[in-house]
């Protein structure tokens, strides 16, 4: 973790929803082992910043470059929807984003146990609580290994022992050289410095 | 290639699962085909003549049946976005989703197509042209199936545009799938053109799904 290299450069973005400019000219670069916050009001475009990084919205103006120069950026997104199908049991669940996401991550049973679902493995996904589907999202994140993640209110609907959850995560996956770009309103458990991005009026 | 089949067995996995989606279509197309003597009469030659054509619409309007649900459950709890960064292309994606839809709503009616064949009368030698027709002419049903839903997928309420979209498109499957049973022994025009329209619909069709599902979410 010497010399830092920005995983993501961000120049001069612009970009609107239906008829309106959410933001413009917007700047800024992510290093190996750095966590930027996005705040700003409700509608401020956090959520759809994160979806214009993950490639999902087309951009009105401005360049987003990823380390390597590569136009498939290794990245997770973690929406607000989680990905999780109600019918299939947590490990069937795992076991298909890691086939399908690549297997370079932690086992499916492994990382129920680092989310606080062990034990779980055999139930339906559909019979758990919304803390513990947001735990089971989390968990997709660390079957596979993707250096960025983009996280859109990681500690949605999660209790205090799922905000340390999140906060260890990110900590975790900073030292290893990950950059993680988080959209929230409430504080991440997160030790160290973060840098804020915050959106809307404080331009 | 990992990726692939996780897509692939996730989706029969999950028809199966879900308290037999796979089953309903087979009933709706047997039932379909059971309807009609009673609207055409019980006259058995004009029935067994009408068959192969009774088999193809029965088909076709089960398999249109099956559409919404293509894409629809991925986009509303979010797989779909997340697939975007599969290690596989969104393109192979489609192709899985392609290949599982047409295990789950053309497999089984070929599977079924007996049950109609003796409700309708059929002689066992026009039974086997049908079913061999389908085994042709269904992976264009299907890729023109994917298509619609991939281009209906972000319309909150576009369950019924996507059988009206692709319905005009699958007229020339349904022509070369008739006259492929109604040909004359040894002739093979009908087969070989519903075997081209085929080949070339299921290897565009993930290119040009992808491409809606792409500019659908933006």
């Amino acid at each position: 973790m010497n010399a830092p290299e920005a995983l993501l450069t961000v120049t001069d973005l612009a970009l609107s929803r239906g008829e309106r400019q959410l933001f413009s000219g917007l700047g800024f670069a992510v290093s190996a082992g750095e966590l930027l916050l996005i705040r700003g009001p409700n509608g401020a475009g956090k959520s759809s910043l994160l979806l214009t990084l993950a490639g999902i919205l087309r951009l009105d103006r401005g360049t987003i470059g990823w380390a390597g120069g590569d136009e498939r950026a290794p990245l997770h997104l973690l929406g607000h929807l989680s990905g999780i199908k109600p019918r299939l049991t947590l490990s069937e669940n795992l076991v298909f984003w890691r086939a399908v996401n690549g297997p370079t991550g932690l086992a499916p049973e492994a990382a129920l146990d680092a989310t606080g679902l062990g034990g779980l493995g055999v139930i339906e996904a559909g019979h758990l609580s919304a803390g513990q589907t947001r735990r089971l999202a989390l968990a997709r994140l660390l079957v596979t290994e993707r250096t960025i993640w983009l996280l859109d209110e990681p500690t949605a609907s999660l209790d205090t022992a799922g905000d340390a959850l999140v906060g260890r995560m990110i900590e975790n996956h900073l030292q290893s050289g990950g950059a993680v770009v988080a959209a929230t309103h409430s504080d991440l458990a997160v030790a160290g410095a973060a840098r804020t991005l915050t959106l809307g009026g404080a331009r | 290639m990992n990726a692939f089949l996780a897509i692939i067995g996730r989706d029969l996995r999950l028809a199966t699962r879900a308290g037999g989606d796979a089953l309903t279509l087979v009933l709706f197309f047997v039932m379909v085909g059971a309807v009609v003597p009673f609207a055409i009469g019980p006259d058995r030659v004009l029935l067994a003549q009408l068959a192969p054509g009774i088999i193809w619409i029965a088909a076709f309007l089960s398999m249109l049946l099956g559409l919404d649900r293509l894409f629809r459950a991925d986009e509303d709890d979010g797989s779909l976005l997340l697939l975007r960064h599969a290690a596989i292309p969104l393109e192979a994606v489609v192709a899985a989703k392609l290949i599982a839809h047409w295990l789950l709503s053309a497999l089984p009616l070929l599977v079924a197509s007996p049950l109609l064949a003796v409700l309708l009368s059929m002689e066992a030698g026009a039974w086997g042209k049908t079913v061999l027709a389908l085994l042709i002419g269904t992976p264009a049903l299907t890729a023109f199936g994917v298509i619609g839903a991939a281009v209906t997928v972000s319309l909150k309420r576009g369950g019924l545009l996507a059988p009206v979209l692709i319905l005009p498109l699958s007229i020339p499957v349904l022509i070369f799938g008739v006259a492929m049973v109604s040909a004359p022994e040894g002739s093979s025009a009908a087969s070989l053109f519903l075997a081209a329209v085929s080949l070339v619909c299921v290897a565009f069709c993930p290119f040009a799904a992808a491409l809606a599902l792409r500019v659908g979410s933006e």
